[in-house]
């Protein structure tokens, strides 16, 4: 593997808490190379930040292998940077060359509100999963685990929609700032399986309602989510989260 | 010279033959009526498997829980990425597998070094564990029939493994992430995201709260409760590099050490024998390629020293492949730590591969042509992607190269058969305790534990210490909330004063490549005497030099860092002195004292047949080993072979 350098400029988002305006500030770094995730140059951008006595830029991450969902950025207007199925952890230095100007920003949207700098709230997803995205079983009251079977393509479907990270890309990229594709997955994956149907009108109607109360925005299929989901997981989902709300508003008991 | 407790810890394991001794033990056990539940709050940290199947079970139980975790959301938790698989005896397969054969498959992959009975039941639960994630939802793999899948996994020779593609630990966690937040909508888990624990609270000896700090406001909290229980995870980020998430770290079951809880066998890390190479100074983390791919991956470095043709220029006579040469009926599912130790073994000989020759193949090639590529994409397809996406090369096409990296911590705070502390009160599951993989954790096993004693465990011991404790009220002003709460700010403060010239990363580095030169694969007295004492000279030159920008009452990610890395450098001087301790080789802790003629690990178990669990008496102090012989009446230790 050959290693090349990278001299860069970084138009950062700074904003020292939920109350301060916050604005761009434009640093340059040289020597990033690129074997470099797009996290670890900014590891590198802080260590310069601290020799010369500036703080640190602020950025959600954890796991920084793609899974845990942690990690956001808007890198110049695309939510995650330029790769598709890929999160800012996973990105590499080796997609940019040299002398370019990169913008990075938080999440854009309402109901994630900037907490400093690039971490944005988004306890708003939690909030609908406890709303309705689950099973309802006690742990010990389950039977066996092959005593209900599920068909390998019902199990794929559902599988695809479980795959979502909980990051927040696809609130990030709509123009509306929906959450649609994020509650869909949930909706999609336990409308899928046997599991989940006892719960499945009341589940789609109650995770819609608290969507809607945190003040998301609707969906106007422009699938803009689909685009930026790192997780790869399908606008098919919304098609089937429309299909179960509707089910759902003529067949629910209540 | 070691200093060493006079009397032994008592595991408080039941009486009575293996097989009824939980079944006898859970009826022993004093309940809580189900009218009394409500009165009593039970603190849970971490949100992972154990921290989040803990807190849902418990307050379906009826009592009222408070879970904390760091990260914004408790589907963070690095139990999330764990990638393979989830082992369980259900013997679908008809291979011959049983609970009986689990229990040994387990004991024997931990280089006996657990307790007999704590395995028997993690094999015992294990099925009920796969029932449980199914009723939830949880997509495992299915046969055309629509019955669930199974894999074979290393150190076992039957598939006993569940999965959901790459990803089982996601899907496992979101499944106990929703039980719980279906409880946090109910209202009985009240949920406290972005708070890292400072401080344990105990109180006349037993463990009554935490105290935390909001990272966002930077506010000091003080909870109080009726019981503590720790699921913090494994402290494998002592070495910097691992494949931990970043914000992995030991200070929960650090803090709790130091307020009297003993910390058991730390020198019991696993190196993961399957994850992508090093590839310059700058790099923050070390990403793991599942174990599963061995399954159809086949390990090999080039025979001849120094071989630097691209891999398919390589013919086959002039390949070692290294695993199935040495364990032929193991192959290339060796356990972990040999596995791990192979791969260092042949590099050190100078066959390694790679730029910096720190790499060994794993290759497709066979399994491809066998199976075609569609089969293996299908099964793989999301771990080939991730590599693809770090490396830039394409493991279709050329072999992956791999290297072994710090993955997991079987060591972690002694608990008993209850899997209480010795403090009483406090409760510890998951990796975050020392129970159950002994010196060396199998595939697949790390998932089952976390749930088992979540799930299944935690909710029945739980309930005899709360039901016989008697406990009076404790109130945020109460003089130990108040001294633990004072403990934690000054800490704070005294990092922040500093000023000094270095930042908290650069001395985690020099801390953490320490560790893997001296207290890595390989081990001896030399290298762990001097990294002791470069520990202690590391760690004072941290309190006088280190950087840490900005204030204490906002978000502030460099004074997060300090903290727990102020907690790493008092660790890990625990850490190598537990490896030195330890004259033997057992499972991921190799001492090259102490091995047979073939390079194997010589375990002594005349004299370190123990579980060896040390008590803090203060930073830069000796500390006091106490020990819990490690009885073994159902399987007779041997020498564990793979060959």
């Amino acid at each position: 593997m050959s290693t090349d350098v990278l001299n860069l400029n970084l138009r950062v988002w700074r904003q020292s808490g939920p109350n301060d305006p916050g604005g761009f500030r434009t640093y340059r770094l040289n020597g990033v190379t690129t074997h470099m995730s797009f996290l670890e140059m900014l590891d590198v951008l802080n260590e310069q930040l601290i020799a010369s006595g500036e703080e640190p830029v602020a950025f959600d991450h954890d796991c920084r292998e793609g899974i845990c969902g942690m990690c956001s950025l808007m890198i110049n207007g695309q939510a995650h940077g330029p790769d598709k199925a890929t999160t800012t952890c996973q990105l590499h230095m080796r997609r940019f060359s040299d002398g370019d100007t990169i913008t990075i920003e938080p999440w854009r949207a309402a109901s994630f509100p900037v907490i400093r700098d690039l971490v944005v709230d988004r306890s708003a997803f939690d909030r609908i999963i406890s709303a309705g995205g689950f099973v309802s079983v006690n742990t010990g009251n389950a039977p066996d685990g092959n005593a209900i079977p599920v068909p390998g393509v019902k199990q794929e479907v559902a599988m695809d929609g479980a795959a979502c990270i909980g990051c927040g890309a696809c609130v990030a990229a709509c123009k509306n700032a929906s959450a649609m594709l994020f509650v869909s997955a949930k909706v999609s994956q336990l409308a899928v399986l046997p599991q989940g149907h006892p719960e499945r009108n009341a589940r789609v109607l109650s995770m819609v309602a608290q969507m809607d109360k945190e003040g998301f925005g609707s969906c106007t299929n422009t699938s803009e989510c689909e685009a930026a989901c790192p997780a790869e997981v399908s606008v098919s989902h919304i098609a089937r989260l429309n299909r179960e709300y509707l089910r759902a508003t003529i067949f629910a008991e209540t | 010279m070691v200093r060493v407790a006079s009397d032994t810890l008592n595991s408080r394991v039941p009486d009575g033959a293996l097989q009824q001794k939980w079944d006898k033990h859970r009826f022993d056990l004093k309940l809580v009526n189900p009218a009394n539940k409500r009165k009593f709050t039970v603190i849970v940290v971490g949100t992972g498997l154990a921290g989040g199947s803990a807190a849902a079970s418990m307050a379906e139980l009826g009592y009222n829980v408070k879970a904390f975790c760091f990260q914004d959301s408790p589907r963070r938790a690095h139990s999330i990425a764990a990638q393979g698989g989830i082992n369980a005896a259900k013997n679908y397969q008809n291979d011959g597998d049983s609970v009986w054969r689990l229990f040994y498959d387990t004991l024997k992959g931990g280089d006996y070094r657990a307790r007999e009975a704590n395995v028997y039941r993690l094999a015992q639960v294990s099925t009920s564990i796969i029932d449980q994630c199914v009723a939830q939802g949880v997509p495992f793999a299915r046969e055309y029939g629509g019955t669930l899948a199974n894999r074979s996994f290393g150190g076992a020779q039957v598939s006993r493994t569940f999965y959901c593609r790459g990803q089982t630990g996601q899907q496992l966690l979101l499944g106990a992430y929703q039980a719980m937040m279906r409880q946090v909508g109910t209202g009985k888990v009240k949920l406290f995201a972005r708070r890292e624990m400072l401080e344990l609270v105990v109180v006349d000896g037993f463990a009554r709260g935490i105290v935390v700090r909001n990272l966002v406001t930077g506010q000091l909290e003080t909870h109080t409760a009726d019981a503590v229980v720790i699921c913090t995870g494994g402290y494998g980020n002592a070495y910097y590099l691992s494949t931990m998430a970043k914000g992995s770290n030991v200070t929960a079951a650090w803090r709790c050490a130091r307020r009297g809880a003993l910390f058991a066998n730390p020198c019991y890390t696993q190196i993961h024998p399957t994850c992508i190479p090093v590839t310059g100074d700058y790099q923050s983390k070390l990403t793991l390629m599942s174990e599963s791919l061995r399954n159809d991956g086949r390990v090999w470095v080039p025979s001849k020293k120094g071989d630097k043709r691209p891999p398919d220029q390589i013919p086959d006579d002039e390949r070692d492949y290294y695993l199935e040469r040495r364990y032929p009926s193991f192959g290339n599912l060796a356990p972990r730590d040999i596995s791990s130790r192979a791969a260092k073994e042949r590099c050190d000989a100078g066959n390694g591969v790679g730029e910096t020759g720190l790499a060994v193949f794993l290759d497709f090639r066979d399994a491809i042509k066998r199976d075609g590529e569609d089969v293996i994409r299908k099964k793989y397809g999301n771990l080939f992607h991730m590599y693809n996406k770090i490396t830039a090369e394409d493991p279709y096409r050329q072999p992956m190269r791999i290297f072994p990296a710090v993955h997991y911590t079987m060591g972690g705070l002694w608990v008993d058969y209850n899997l209480m502390s010795n403090v009483p009160g406090l409760y510890v599951l998951g990796e975050a305790n020392f129970s159950d993989h002994g010196a060396n954790r199998l595939g697949a096993s790390a998932l089952m534990q976390g749930l088992s004693d979540g799930y299944f465990v935690i909710p029945y011991t739980i309930g005899d210490h709360l039901a016989t404790a008697k406990l009076a009220k404790v109130s945020d002003d109460h003089p130990a909330c108040v001294q633990a709460r004072k403990d934690a700010e000054d800490r704070i403060s005294k990092l922040l004063s500093v000023q000094g010239k270095r930042s908290v990363d650069s001395f985690h580095r020099e801390l953490g490549l320490l560790l893997w030169d001296k207290c890595g694969m390989a081990r001896n007295r030399a290298g762990l005497t001097d990294a002791i004492g470069r520990i202690r000279e590391l760690r004072e030159q941290y309190w006088k030099d280190v950087r840490v920008l900005g204030s204490g009452a906002s978000l502030n990610q460099s004074l997060e860092k300090a903290g727990r890395v102020a907690d790493f450098m008092e660790f890990a001087e625990l850490l190598a002195t537990d490896a030195l301790h330890r004259e033997e080789s057992c499972g991921g802790h190799f001492r090259e004292e102490y091995q047979t003629d073939e390079g194997e690990a010589a375990r002594n178990d005349a004299d370190f047949s123990y579980v060896g669990a040390w008590e803090f008496t203060g930073t830069g102090q000796d500390p006091i080993l106490h020990k819990e012989p490690l009885v073994f009446e159902n399987v007779k230790p041997s020498t564990r072979s793979y060959k």
